[in-house]
């Protein structure tokens, strides 16, 4: 309640001395959503890494002006290693912020009152690679092996896949700490190394393998995907302030215009990934230009072709998530979450909002007819 | 002064031949007994070698039309970090000055402060520095806007000061007893023995404060830049660059050269300050 307040003043306060600094009017002005007056209401997105490509669709939505068509002035804020978006969100210090729904269910068990607008990536990109002679196939495979993760609640999916192959976590395996690199997999240490499909997996591709001389090539690799297994839990969606959704109007609307601007960056990065990626590099990321466009391709993938229209939250995908965050304990034996989360937790009002002034528009939601297009890595991702 | 330059080249020198040379000799996957890897591995990802390193740093960042040769990135991404780190050192050493100051001065902040000043140092940089951020962001005043530099800024300032109180206080209090005494038949008071009698004493114990001061605030920054996201530094730098590290292993090692740089400037800096009050140095104490 009390940062729902505070972030109202404050950003009336923005609000309010930048009309006084351009018009030099005076007086409160309540921020409308609307793109009818010359004000743009001011909104702060918090991503959870820094510019890259797995954030296209927000970084196109600002470039191509889609924001600022539907009244928004968007600040997107890049995370450090010490941020937790859904912190810095309920905080008040940014108005939406992207997370993975496992990470912020625990949130919203211990109170934080956030809410689940738009579910943008339909599927999982995490992955668990390992070198084609490994004979690690699947995730009952992993027994009696060194597998890596990152943890800090990326290892969900893979403690769930592999107790539904019927491992002991705690005994079968050696779970291994992964750095962000792939160094450790690389080196042997580990023999199947968790990795994203858009960014850790073309790291690898992106090396020379000494025994060839030649970069890596999927044919050297089996990777299990756990949309596949069958315990992929969602992953970046648009989450909102629950309190301020429920109380404030002007928020509500503000929300269904991000949204829908949003998901316009990610129709946009759909059709035409180079132009997407190349606005991703040009905001700043460093990314190399093949690794960066790889990852766009891939994050397209995540979305592209819909199910039930770009960032519906499906009930069957979320079902399962919040079944495997009850029931899969990690190695120290605690699951993420011990009862339902509350109705809160995520709402589609908003999202078919924004797919119904979309596909008015004559925006393809669907994306049924897309195509993946070929890239090609090259040394380094340069 | 030539000797002293001869020798830090040597020293340089010497670390590149033990580089290349346990490279040349260990085996490449490091010496291991029983499990345990005692040395590290040789490979070209783990330690590449230092030509490598040299040729990539020449190479543009990436392969962009308007990339920037690495090592021109690297040192406008230094000269950030040098300036967020001065601007942290600078807010650090007025505030540990200030401190011990006021410690001198009373006894009863003395008590006080003293434990407090020990304990900051203890509370963990990475769970710092997004509160600090956080306290930062709602800060507005006027049309004063806080900036997340400023965060890294407080950061690197809050690792600096301790140094600085702790060496200034020592300082203050160092003159000896005939010298206050004699300042006190004078009839002179608190002030002007502060200034002509405990700051002068004081310099040979803040120069080593400052240095300290410097080193802490350059990690400080780098560190809270990594903690943070702060764009523009060295610290992100190393972070982004650390992606690649297996694919292109000799890109990362620039900033880390870069992040040495910036210390290198900051203590040279210090040297400079150490000369100018030189004649305050009856001689120095660490």
């Amino acid at each position: 309640m009390k940062h729902t307040a505070r972030t109202v003043v404050r950003t009336g306060a923005v609000v309010a001395s930048t009309a006084l600094v351009l018009s030099a009017c005076g007086g409160e002005t309540e921020p409308t959503g609307s793109a009818d007056g010359e004000e743009l209401t001011p909104v702060t997105l918090q991503l959870q890494w820094v510019a890259q490509a797995q954030f296209a669709g927000y970084y196109a939505a600002v470039d191509q002006g889609f924001y600022e068509e539907e009244g928004l002035d968007v600040t997107i804020q890049e995370a450090g290693t010490d941020t937790v978006p859904i912190d810095v969100l309920a905080a008040g210090e940014a108005d939406y912020a992207i997370s993975w729904v496992p990470k912020v269910l625990g949130s919203i068990e211990q109170g934080t009152e956030v809410t689940n607008v738009a579910q943008v990536f339909e599927r999982s990109g995490t992955l668990q690679v390992a070198m084609a002679d490994s004979g690690i196939e699947g995730p009952e495979d992993l027994a009696g092996k060194n597998v890596g993760s990152w943890g800090y609640g990326n290892e969900w999916e893979l403690f769930a896949g592999m107790q539904q192959a019927g491992l002991d976590t705690s005994e079968d395996i050696t779970l291994v700490q992964q750095a962000f690199d792939m160094n450790g997999f690389l080196a042997g240490d580990i023999d199947a190394a968790q990795a994203m499909t858009y960014n850790e997996y073309a790291q690898v591709l992106e090396t020379v393998n000494p025994d060839t001389g030649e970069l890596y090539q999927p044919e050297d690799l089996t990777v299990i995907d756990w949309n596949e297994v069958g315990t992929a839990m969602l992953q970046d969606a648009i989450w909102a302030d629950a309190t301020r959704l429920a109380d404030d109007e002007a928020y509500a609307e503000t929300t269904v215009d991000f949204i829908k601007a949003s998901l316009k960056g990610w129709v946009y990065a759909r059709d035409d990934a180079e132009a997407a990626a190349d606005i991703v590099t040009a905001a700043g990321s460093t990314l190399g230009t093949s690794h960066q466009l790889w990852q766009t391709n891939e994050t397209n993938k995540l979305i592209w072709p819909s199910t039930s229209g770009v960032g519906t939250i499906n009930a069957d995908q979320w079902d399962q998530t919040v079944d495997i965050a009850m029931n899969t304990q990690n190695e120290t034996g605690s699951t993420i979450i011990t009862t339902e989360p509350p109705e809160t937790a995520y709402s589609n009002e908003y999202v078919e909002e924004a797919l119904a002034e979309l596909t008015e528009e004559g925006v393809d939601v669907m994306g049924e007819d897309f195509a993946p297009i070929e890239v090609t890595l090259t040394e380094g991702g340069a | 002064m030539r000797r002293q330059v001869l020798l830090g080249a040597a020293g340089v020198g010497a670390l590149a031949l033990l580089w290349e040379g346990y490279k040349l000799v260990a085996p490449d996957d490091g010496v291991v007994v029983g499990e345990l890897t005692v040395l590290p591995r040789t490979n070209d990802i783990a330690m590449p070698h230092l030509w490598d390193m040299a040729a990539r740093a020449f190479e543009p960042v990436n392969s962009a039309t308007d990339a920037l040769p690495l090592w021109v990135a690297v040192l406008v991404a230094a000269a950030f970090t040098l300036g967020v780190a001065a601007v942290g050192w600078v807010v650090g050493v007025v505030v540990g000055l200030g401190t011990a100051t006021l410690m001198q001065r009373f006894r009863t902040a003395e008590s006080a402060l003293l434990p407090w000043v020990v304990l900051s140092q203890t509370v963990p940089l990475i769970a710092l520095a997004p509160l600090v951020r956080r306290w930062g962001s709602q800060l507005e005043v006027g049309t004063f806007d806080w900036q997340d530099w400023m965060s890294v800024a407080v950061i690197a300032s809050y690792l600096a000061f301790f140094p600085v109180s702790i060496g200034a206080l020592r300082g203050l209090s160092s003159p000896d007893a005939v010298h206050l005494d004699l300042m006190r038949s004078y009839g002179v008071g608190w002030w002007r023995t502060y200034r002509s009698l405990r700051l002068p004493a004081a310099v040979p114990h803040l120069i080593p404060a400052l240095r300290l001061a410097a080193a802490n605030a350059v990690i400080g920054t780098v560190v809270a830049e990594v903690s943070i996201g702060l764009r523009g530094g060295i610290g992100r730098m190393i972070v982004e660059f650390g992606a690649s590290a297996s694919a292109d292993p000799a890109k990362q090692w620039s900033p880390i050269f870069g992040a040495v740089l910036v210390g290198l400037v900051a203590a040279g800096v210090c040297a400079l300050i150490a000369r100018g009050l030189a004649r305050y140095r009856v001689s120095e104490v660490s």
